[in-house]
């Protein structure tokens, strides 16, 4: 950015910029700036909410049982976002570089799942783990179980839920880095003496952070305000911060706190971001 | 709350402004002209009805029904909760013309100003609704709203694994650990706490909500999770639960289709809920929702629902035309002992968020 040349803003230049502009105002920035004055306002017993500056509302999220609610969210985030990275890096890393010609089919493969609704394949996990479902029934054929195990409706059941339906966000940023890499430079740490395990972690690994970043973010952020996953796959037995500004809004219809909890999710986000952003990110991403 | 609240006619202005094209959102396409309608409209009515209701809940029959009579088209959405359908009410954008909320909720939209008073001179088949159907506490007149179907909410639960269901400590045994399931509603699930303690299931005394969060709190082990009626209906019938929260309908029909279940209404109080029909303010053809209102209070309109929906119709005319099967479950036509402890649930006010906090800190524990 700091190399740009022309000042200058040309009218062709803001021209283009014009609808995404117009777009991102009204149905982006409208509702936030909306939400933020709902934050701030007191609800009504029977919802609906009156403007105003009433602070009260930040202060509720003090209570131990809403904090915890937020801890929670937080962790389960980190943890889905540390399985995506596990289980995609080797696989990002297996279609780049041993893809060949299966490449565009295996990074098809990995896609596909997004050519269904989210709900849709939640509902599916729904039917295969169930009490007599394709999970139970080939654990019973296998001889590994005598009778139905509860899968289903468990914490585990949720981290398989979340890592399934965001593990795509994380390998595709990942495999496009890797795509770039030349592999030039591993082979010649390798000549330079680096074993196969050290020109990985000193020379593939360092470059193919901005993947892991942008990887990371995409997983992070939404598993952060989840909440289809946990009513599905967990019956509702885990609560993370997304099902309670969905509770906010809806049972306890108090607009008021749940907008207060969807700034304190987004204040929350933007800061574990750029936590992560300097303590991950920088120093790599300067090499570059 | 008026303050914020943008009307819909403003906001289709603001629309049409923009240039947003309405035609792929219902809520616009809703509004616009109906040049499709069938049948013969004349005068420029508007022909086309909107209902906004629970899921699978009306015959298949019924609609086309009146949209034969009518002349008028009805196409159908549906909320899976009272609270959805205020929201969207209070939300603005709504461009529905008849609604089916429960019972407490018609008190809140009566006092939110969300739905208009009904013209009784345009229902004449009013007559047909039972005494007992009428006038109930949450809207004393019938000034808003009249009734649609009525049931309980109860236990379904697996003769095969379970003896017998007196009353609601079923619920809570541990020798039943993984094998239950209940509603995933505060009012439900904390009324069912509250009325095994022989409480009212819309008390406000402090030290009986505690009470009733403890006991609740003490069974999430126990509880497989919680679920919406129509899924716990399922879970029991599939076998991944034995005992089941669920509404009576749900319970009588997949208890007729599997001889190993039964539905029971718990001892010592149970709900007992009404569904109404009722007008929003912003409804464009007030005439034409009156009409479909009146042709569901018709008797074979009434017969139609309940042989479907295997609710309880508060519809007596209707009575006689009701399947001998259903007639002949007696949890389906409560006795007058059984109907007299049934509890409805009331709007509790300020006590709401109180129930809401209760609730999420049993599903959080």
């Amino acid at each position: 950015m700091e190399n740009r040349k022309g000042r200058g803003w040309s009218a062709g230049l803001a021209g283009l910029l014009a609808p995404a502009g117009l777009w991102l105002g009204i149905f982006f920035l409208i509702p936030l700036l909306l939400i933020l004055a709902y934050s701030f306002g007191t609800s009504g017993v029977y919802g609906g909410i009156t403007l105003g500056f009433n602070p009260g509302n930040y202060l509720k999220v003090f209570d131990p049982l809403y904090l915890e609610i937020v801890g929670r969210t937080l962790v389960i985030a980190t943890l889905n976002t540390l399985l995506c990275l596990l289980l995609g890096y080797p696989l990002a890393y297996f279609i780049a570089f041993k893809g060949r010609r299966w490449r565009n089919a295996l990074i098809l493969m990995v896609m596909i799942p997004f050519w269904t609704s989210l709900l849709v394949r939640a509902y599916a996990w729904v039917v295969i783990l169930g009490g007599n479902g394709l999970a139970n029934r080939t654990l019973q054929f296998l001889n590994i179980t005598d009778g139905p195990i509860n899968l289903i409706y468990t914490p585990q059941a949720v981290t398989m839920g979340l890592v399934y339906s965001y593990l795509p966000f994380m390998i595709l940023p990942l495999y496009a880095s890797l795509e770039k890499f030349d592999v030039r430079l591993k082979e010649a740490a390798q000549d330079l003496g680096a074993s196969r395990w050290q020109a990985f972690w000193k020379v593939t690994f360092p470059l193919s952070m901005p993947g892991v970043i942008a990887g990371s973010i995409l997983v992070f952020i939404p598993s952060a305000g989840e909440f289809v996953v946990p009513n599905l796959l967990g019956g509702s037995r885990t609560v993370m911060i997304g099902n309670l500004i969905q509770q906010q809004f809806l049972q306890a219809r108090d607009w008021a706190f749940g907008s207060a909890l969807s700034i304190i999710l987004a204040v929350l986000l933007i800061g574990a971001i750029m936590f992560y952003v300097r303590k991950v990110g920088t120093d790599k991403l300067e090499g570059m | 709350m008026g303050k914020t609240r943008i009307s819909r006619q403003k906001f289709l202005k603001m629309a049409g402004a923009a240039g947003v094209a309405g035609s792929t959102l219902t809520i616009l396409s809703a509004c616009q002209p109906n040049t499709t309608a069938s049948g013969g409209g004349g005068g420029g009515d508007k022909k086309e009805l909107n209902l906004y209701n629970w899921s699978d809940y009306v015959a298949k029959k019924t609609l086309p029904g009146f949209e034969k009579e009518a002349g008028a088209k009805v196409t159908q959405d549906f909320y899976s909760s009272n609270e959805e359908l205020l929201a969207k009410l209070q939300g603005g954008g709504a461009g529905y013309d008849v609604i089916v909320p429960s019972d407490y909720m018609v008190a809140i939209m009566a006092k939110s100003d969300v739905i208009q008073k009904l013209d009784m001179s345009k229902l004449s088949n009013f007559k047909n609704v039972g005494a007992e159907f009428k006038g109930l506490s949450y809207d004393p007149k019938n000034e808003y709203s009249v009734p649609y179907q009525w049931g309980t909410t109860g236990i379904l639960y697996n003769k095969k694994k379970i003896d017998k269901v007196e009353n609601w400590d079923v619920m809570f045994d541990q020798n039943h650990k993984g094998k239950i399931a209940m509603i995933n509603d505060v009012r439900e699930t904390l009324g069912a706490a509250l009325m095994r303690r022989g409480y009212s299931i819309n008390s406000t005394n402090e030290k009986e909500l505690q009470e009733a969060k403890q006991d609740l709190v003490d069974q999430k082990p126990l509880v497989r999770g919680y679920f919406d009626s129509t899924e716990i209906s399922e879970l029991v019938a599939k076998g991944d639960v034995a005992l089941g929260h669920v509404f009576s309908g749900e319970g009588i029909l997949t208890a007729l289709e599997n001889e190993d279940l039964e539905y029971a209404i718990p001892q010592p109080a149970a709900t007992r809920w009404t569904d109404n029909m009722c007008i929003p303010k912003s409804v464009e053809n007030p005439d034409l929702a009156h009409k479909f209102i009146n042709y569901i209070l018709s008797k074979d309109a009434g017969a139609e629902l309940t042989n479907y929906t295997y609710y309880g119709t508060p519809n007596e005319a209707a009575i006689p035309m009701i399947d001998k099967e259903l007639k002949d479950i007696p949890e389906w036509n409560p006795s007058p002992a059984v109907f007299e402890r049934l509890q409805v649930i009331e709007d509790v006010g300020e006590a709401t968020r109180d129930y809401e906090r209760i609730f999420t800190e049993v599903k959080s524990g």
